[in-house]
């Protein structure tokens, strides 16, 4: 309840760091003066699990489904890269890439 | 030097990531699709010069990110801003709670965000402003450190974790809104009382 002048912190500084907190981005100190704060206050264990729980909402609800064409034009493309380089005695450079850039687009 | 055959099939592992930033980023399939097959191209060419060790997820996201700026981000070069000024920390959480008048636990706040839909997670990215939804999409969808965003995106750490900031809390103010519209919070107006 009184905390430790160096470690405790309150509602407020707990908030305020959070996000930093959440992102694993805070010194070790800072990182368990949190920990330690909530594991004795619901109303900041209740905004953290939310944040959590919200979190998760926006990386697992942005998937999208890669159409086959992409991942076959990627291949070809890098296909044909590559036999340039092959065929080129082993010296990739770069100065190829407007010829593949070009034939990818014909199909093959 | 880095086996070339190697890198085709280390990097497709990346592709759905990669394809779900461009299409964040171009908010459009057709743009997205051409950007996630540049990128594959100019990382295969220039993968000699990557070390082994390296973190190739972090390195792949680089060359999405600045080919994105480079060529298919609209001609507008005026900075954007996020309004957030009169957003708080944790604003969402506060303004569910407001609205259900709940209490703590598994909560009805929580509940709320079973509703919400993968189009609107999307198109609540999307709305965002581009340097912060390139710093959200990069934080929250794709896991990268504060210092890895600043490497990616060429711009100091403290930009990138303002950018954040703001960028999450505009996020949420699209996300209520969401919410709001399809009925899965009560209207409660506490300002407008009865």
């Amino acid at each position: 309840m009184t905390g430790r002048e160096d470690h405790g912190v309150d509602c407020e500084a707990t908030i305020e760091r959070l996000y930093h907190f959440l992102d694993g981005e805070l010194t070790d100190d800072r990182r368990l003066a949190i920990e330690r704060h909530l594991d004795e206050c619901a109303p900041c264990v209740s905004a953290y699990g939310f944040e959590i729980e919200l979190r998760q909402v926006i990386a697992n609800r942005c998937k999208d489904h890669v159409p086959d064409s992409l991942i076959a034009r990627v291949r070809r493309v890098l296909g044909e890269a590559d036999a340039e380089v092959a065929g080129g005695s082993g010296a990739a450079e770069p100065e190829d890439a407007s010829d593949i850039l070009g034939s990818a687009d014909s199909g093959h | 030097m880095a086996d070339r055959e190697h890198f085709t099939e280390l990097a497709m592992e990346y592709m759905p990531a990669l394809y779900t930033a461009a299409l964040r980023m171009t908010r459009n399939p057709s743009d997205a699709e051409d950007l996630v097959q540049e990128t594959f191209l100019k990382a295969y060419r220039s993968f000699g010069g990557f070390s082994e060790g390296t973190n190739l997820k972090a390195w792949l996201y680089k060359i999405l990110t600045n080919t994105f700026i480079n060529s298919y981000r609209a001609a507008k070069r005026r900075p954007e801003k996020a309004d957030v000024e009169d957003v708080e920390d944790l604003y969402l959480y506060h303004r569910l709670g407001e609205l259900q008048g709940a209490d703590p636990g598994r909560s009805a706040e929580e509940e709320v965000l079973d509703h919400i839909t993968d189009d609107e997670v999307k198109s609540a990215i999307e709305s965002l402003p581009e340097a912060f939804r390139i710093a959200v999409l990069l934080a929250d969808v794709e896991g990268f450190s504060y210092k890895e965003i600043a490497d990616i995106t060429d711009v100091p750490i403290g930009t990138v974790m303002s950018r954040i900031h703001r960028g999450r809390k505009a996020l949420q103010k699209a996300l209520l809104e969401f919410a709001r519209e399809h009925g899965l919070v009560s209207v409660v107006d506490p300002a407008g009382g009865r």
